[in-house]
Order: structure tokens, then sequence, then C-alpha cells
């Protein structure tokens, strides 16, 4: 089973997104929370990023998304929305979870 | 000893305008104390606490290089650097402290744990760790 990584800081700040990609295994999951769910919108300037990403499951917190405004229809193809129960479960599915902040 | 895990401690900040680096330092070797397998990561600005020739003696800091080359002595057995965020840099392993490791039950001697890898092999590493810290 693969990993799971968490990026909470904007893609615009800091480069925690792109480091999740790049040293993240084919496989590995990464759920944006908190400023990161910044990376899950489609049109930006670092979009791509996510959508040129082979082999990597990606997922946003809702919660987050909501509170920043971002509507669903916003989204990068692909990206998957959890609540904080689907959050535990991804927890728990992996093997382990690496926090990039 | 049947429960040791592998711990990798991901430093990320360069060493004097946070205190990340020294907290992690402190980490690493509370951790080490324990007999683990404990390696150390560097990546984006962290591949800077490795850079040789730190001064503090004006910014009235203390200097913690010298804590890093006696991480052998303390058994970490692993440093690995990013080579793309070292380059990005301008650096290259030339720029960089060596630490030295021995085993002293088994005589086992490196000159140099501190290793460049490329993304691949840090994925592989990170992936291979137990528990990661992030810093």
């Amino acid at each position: 089973m693969a990993d799971l990584y968490t990026v909470s800081k904007s893609p615009f700040e800091k480069n925690s997104l792109e480091d999740a990609i790049r040293f993240s295994s084919e496989g590995a999951s990464i759920l944006l929370i908190e400023d990161g769910v910044y990376g899950a919108m489609a049109g930006t300037a670092v979009s791509d990023l996510v959508a040129n990403a082979a082999g990597r499951k990606f997922y946003a917190l809702r919660a987050d998304l909501k509170a920043r405004g971002i509507a669903e229809d916003r989204l990068i193809d692909g990206v998957e929305l959890v609540d904080y129960a689907g959050f535990v479960d991804l927890v728990v599915n992996h093997d382990k979870v690496q926090a990039w902040l | 000893m049947s429960d040791v895990k592998k711990f990798m401690y991901l430093n990320r900040r360069a060493p004097y305008g946070t205190i990340y680096a020294w907290e992690s330092l402190e980490v690493v070797l509370i951790g080490a104390a324990f007999d683990q397998e404990v390696s150390l990561m560097f990546v984006d600005d962290g591949v800077s606490q490795l850079v040789k020739g730190s001064d503090t003696s004006e910014s009235d800091m203390k200097n913690f290089t010298p804590t890093y080359r006696t991480l052998g002595d303390y058994g970490v057995r692993h440093m690995y650097v990013d080579k793309a965020s070292l380059e990005a840099r301008g650096l290259t392993q030339d720029d960089l402290i060596e630490v030295a490791w021995e085993d002293w039950e088994t005589e086992e001697e490196v000159d140099n744990i501190v290793e460049i890898l490329d993304s691949e092999e840090i994925a592989k590493k990170l992936e291979e760790s137990d528990v990661v810290f992030s810093f």
C-alpha cells in the first residue's frame, strides 16, 4: 500500500505541493487541506502541477474548499472531495501519512 | 532488537531564519539516543543546513553546524540531500560538510554519510521509512 501526503500550504506561497508530487511514488495519494486546497483549482498558474502528475490520486477537503469560497466546478478534473470522515478513511487505508507544510 | 523503526527527519528550511532546523536537530539527537534507525533528508532551503564554513560569531547566534558533524557518533547512518535543491542554489557536494560514521562494535567505518540523491531515489527513501518527521 502506498503513502498519503497531506499538503497544507498554498502552492502560490510555498513549493510544498510541487515537492509532495516530486517526492511521492507512483500510486501515492495527495490530500489538499487548509491553504493547500488552492492547489485543487483549475485554470491557475500552478494547476498544471496537479493536472500533469501521473500516477498520483488527488483529494481535497471539502470543508476547507467551502471556507475559501472555492466552488466544486472550479476544481481540476479528477480531484476527489472528502469530508473529515473521508480524511480518516484515507489515513487508515494508507501505509503512513507524510505532512508537507 | 525487533522493534527498531526507520525514522526519517525531513528538513526543508534554511538554518538561521527560523527555529525549525535547530528544533529538528534536537529531536534527531533525542530519537537517535533511543536506538532507532535514524536518517536525515535535506531538500529545498534545508540543504543550506549542511553548508560548511558557517560563522555566526558576528550575529550572536549559536552555530550548530558542528553538531551535524557529530551525528555519526549518535548512530545516524544516513544523511540524504536533494540534488535539484542543491543545484538550484548553486551548490555542489564540495560545499557541504562531511559526516563520518563508525560502528564501535563492528568497526564498520564510513568516511562520509552525506549522500546526494535524485527525486526518484528520495521518493523511495521516504516510502521505505516507517515514520517521517517534517521540519
